[in-house]
């Protein structure tokens, strides 16, 4: 048996893990599912949290940093990243 | 000729809030079926790579090369489809509400969507494009291009259709960088009749759907840059001479629905929590470019803001 990793990728509402999902995405290590853009809809998970709950395991959050002067207003990217996996068994 | 059907203040609100407006099965059955037939057909399915397929098609269309930085008026020959399509009231009177007068032309580019025959045939895997920003990380403030997006045919669910996420277009970003981000709530598909129109503010977020059909799907773009003033040129017939502000937060009653105000201020579901409110400051900035009025506001978004600045000062 080998180990592969499934990703999930959360974008939520806030900086609280807890709070709503507002975009997502998923990769799948094991070639089992092939997931891309627009394939859904409806958020995997209600919230950070009840990714928790069903077994992910988070392992990167991004960081709370303050804002350029003069920079203040602008807006780049989703702010609220959260990066979790899943280790799973497959046959060698 | 027909007068241009000029937009009104609560489409160009909406433009400005959501980065598009959407016409469905605006352009005549006719004009639709002469650019099917001037577009290029796709060639069969027998396993060259996709690139060449498509640059098979390209070579064989009869829409001509146009030189970026060409006037509009003189990019398509007279008679052709995307000329007729060009000079319906409708086209022209978006454009001139959004552009201004004499617009001009960027790039066009047919984009073809191949069904899973012709990967499969190729060995290439089927799926769908990366959601972006087109171009490059673009710094202009409140200027804008347009994309007009032109589906000649009908587009089913099945087709894929062009993917995009209202309101995104304000956030400055560097084209694909935002690939990881697969879904997002609120992201709309192109399901359409033949013959609809999609503008967008070239600053918003999309991407080709995969095409799941046996049909081959067309979609044409063009994109448009002013060559003057962008401001007021929509009808304003039924703007306001002057905005008032109205109470926020402690509101005894909903809010007025269709006026601009609540349009710039009303939230995509993608929105986070912090900037969705700086989402706001940034369309009210827009809305001042295009109405050329340095002292509006919504809600009290930027006049909080500019007062502050202003006791900070002195």
């Amino acid at each position: 048996m080998a180990m592969r990793q499934k990703v999930l990728v959360l974008y939520l509402k806030n900086s609280a893990l807890d709070s709503p999902v507002l975009a997502w995405a998923e990769y799948d290590g094991t070639g089992e599912t092939l997931r891309m853009a627009g394939d859904a809809d409806t958020p995997p998970y209600a919230s950070g949290l009840a990714a928790l709950k069903d077994g992910w395991r988070l392992f990167q959050a991004s960081q709370l940093l303050p804002h350029a002067r003069g920079e203040e207003l602008d807006l780049a990217y989703l702010k609220y990243e959260f990066f979790f996996e899943q280790l799973v068994e497959v046959k060698a | 000729m027909n007068e241009p059907i000029l937009l009104t203040s609560p489409q160009v609100a909406s433009f400005v809030a959501r980065g598009f407006l959407r016409f469905d099965a605006a352009v005549p059955a006719e004009i639709n079926a002469q650019f099917m037939a001037e577009a290029g057909q796709v060639g069969p399915s027998d396993g060259a790579r996709l690139s060449k397929v498509l640059g098979d098609t390209l070579a064989e269309s009869r829409i001509p090369e146009v030189p970026a930085g060409t006037p509009l008026r003189d990019a398509y020959p007279p008679g052709s489809a995307v000329a007729r399509l060009l000079d319906l009231p409708l086209v022209r009177g978006v454009l001139k509400s959004l552009l201004g007068e004499a617009p001009v032309f960027d790039h066009h580019f047919l984009h073809v969507t191949f069904p899973p025959r012709f990967h499969a045939a190729a060995g290439a895997e089927n799926v769908s494009q990366h959601t972006h920003q087109d171009s490059t990380i673009d710094p202009r403030p409140q200027a804008f291009d347009v994309q007009m997006m032109y589906y000649p045919h009908a587009v089913t669910k099945a087709m894929g259709g062009t993917r995009f996420v209202p309101g995104t277009h304000l956030r400055k970003v560097s084209e694909v960088a935002l690939g990881r981000y697969q879904n997002i709530v609120g992201q709309q598909h192109v399901v359409c009749e033949a013959g609809t129109l999609l503008f967008l503010h070239h600053g918003i977020w999309h991407g080709g759907g995969v095409n799941l059909s046996d049909d081959v799907r067309y979609m044409f773009k063009i994109r448009l840059h002013a060559s003057g003033s962008q401001a007021r040129g929509w009808n304003l017939g039924d703007l306001p001479q002057r905005n008032a502000q109205r109470a926020i937060f402690f509101r005894k009653s909903p809010v007025e629905q269709g006026t601009v105000e609540t349009i710039l201020t009303t939230a995509e579901p993608w929105f986070e929590q912090d900037t969705g409110r700086l989402e706001y400051v940034n369309r009210i900035k827009l809305w001042r470019y295009l109405t050329e009025d340095a002292s509006y506001d919504a809600d009290y978004w930027l006049t909080r803001l500019e007062h502050s600045a202003r006791t900070a000062a002195a």
